[in-house]
């Protein structure tokens, strides 16, 4: 402007008719800029754009399979604890059974044990019973003798001493009674 | 702005501004007439190429899942031109278009910018050789893709011949081929092109314009506040320009290819 202006076109220029250095010039820096900006930039935009897809979509992904693991787990734990009732439950039927069992044991056995104590009495009664009538009929004999030696006299009792009368007749007796 | 006012109030600068204007003298070799090779429009446009490489590369260059703030932007960018313009326009095939759309709608936009940043002040894209070889671009890729896709005689025959009844159809193709293969690269670029050149034509206008008036006449004054406050609000007017021409271009390309991959007409 400065010079060209001050000269009052000299030079005229038309401008719509592009001037040819400008062309080169102008295509050689636009070029140079394509070529940096879509092979060094605006590529790495896109992979950047899609890695944040790929996280986004990832941590949904992620999110949902922790999901599906905890339902799993959840389900797993209700299984686990149903079959930890239905366990306790048998247990405590067959402590129900087992206590039963004892106690009819117990019982039986108790039984048993009076049975055998009512044996036992039973048996020493027997003996005593038996001890008692054998020490009877000694003392009878003797409460006897005694008593028939005051009846009958002392020469009665020599004789019965030798003859040996009292014991056949207790013998007789005895035959008697245990028949 | 300034610098012109300078040039200016030493008498350098002559009002109304001309074409002229918008072809600078060259840097190296320094103030030489007709040398495009390096001048003010191409060194903006390399620097416009480094600050998008450099940020962009900076900003991703170790990316994180949970983006940093400048990861986030840099993403974001490039989200909206990948969701908002290539998926929406093209559907889910265009996702791989998404790196050359936002590559070309970041260059737009940055060089459309430069038009309103100070000391910057002009746009490259207000020489049309800029939007001319963005637009060669899209007019080749549209094409490429839509023949890859249904090979060369499908996609003609899918491009030129609409479904009409057979005696219209004499009027219709040259149209078609008219509007969709000649038509079609000059509006893309002169799209562009004219509303960046427009826009710095009018802020020379009325910035100039100011100090014509006051070194004309004193009285004029309040004449060149008023024009230079209308510089002021017709630069947030070319902001808005700058934004919906880079936009633009960018949806036209899309919209291009998505007709060149649609199965029907």
């Amino acid at each position: 402007m400065f010079f060209l202006a001050a000269e009052g076109g000299e030079t005229t220029h038309n401008p719509i008719i592009p001037v040819w250095e400008e062309i080169v010039v102008g295509g050689i820096a636009f070029i140079v800029l394509c070529f940096v900006l879509m092979k060094f930039v605006f590529p790495r935009m896109e992979q950047t754009f899609q890695a944040r897809v790929d996280a986004i979509e990832g941590g949904i992904k992620r999110a949902e399979a922790a999901q599906a693991e905890a339902n799993q787990l959840l389900e797993q734990y209700r299984a686990q604890l149903a079959e930890a009732r239905t366990d306790a439950a048998k247990i405590r039927d067959d402590a129900r059974a087992d206590a039963e069992g004892i106690r009819q044991d117990i019982l039986a056995k108790a039984r048993e044990e009076s049975d055998r104590v009512i044996a036992a009495g039973k048996e020493q009664l027997q003996a005593e019973r038996a001890t008692i009538v054998r020490e009877l009929r000694t003392e009878m004999g003797t409460i006897a003798v005694d008593l028939a030696s005051k009846i009958v006299g002392e020469s009665l009792a020599d004789e019965a001493r030798r003859k040996g009368t009292v014991d056949r007749f207790l013998n007789g007796l005895e035959s008697t009674g245990a028949r | 702005m300034f610098g012109q006012a300078n040039v200016l109030a030493q008498g350098q600068a002559e009002f109304p501004p001309s074409v002229g204007d918008f072809y600078l003298p060259s840097i190296l070799p320094w103030g030489a007439e007709n040398s495009y090779w390096f001048t003010k429009i191409t060194a903006m446009v390399w620097v416009a190429v480094g600050i998008l490489i450099i940020f962009f590369l900076v900003s991703y260059r170790n990316p994180q899942l949970v983006p940093t703030k400048k990861q986030w932007f840099a993403e974001s960018i490039y989200g909206f031109v990948r969701n908002n313009i290539a998926v929406d326009m093209i559907g889910h095939a265009g996702v791989r278009f998404a790196p050359y759309f936002t590559t070309l709608f970041c260059f737009i936009l940055l060089t459309n910018f430069f038009a309103i940043v100070p000391f910057f002040q002009i746009s490259p894209n207000s020489h049309i050789a800029f939007p001319a070889f963005l637009a060669v671009i899209s007019y080749v890729m549209f094409n490429y893709v839509g023949i890859r896709h249904h090979g060369f005689v499908k996609y003609f025959k899918n491009s030129l011949v609409p479904p009409a009844p057979w005696f219209i159809l004499p009027l219709l193709i040259p149209i078609e081929l008219f509007s969709t293969f000649i038509v079609r690269p000059f509006s893309l670029a002169v799209r562009l092109f004219a509303n960046m050149f427009a826009g710095h034509m009018l802020l020379l206008v009325f910035t100039l314009g100011g100090f014509a008036m006051i070194s004309a006449n004193a009285w004029l004054a309040p004449v060149s506040v008023l024009s230079w406050t209308m510089t002021i609000a017709l630069t947030f007017l070319e902001f808005l320009v700058i934004c919906l021409q880079a936009y633009v271009f960018t949806v036209l390309t899309a919209s291009y290819v998505q007709g060149a991959l649609a199965d029907e007409h």
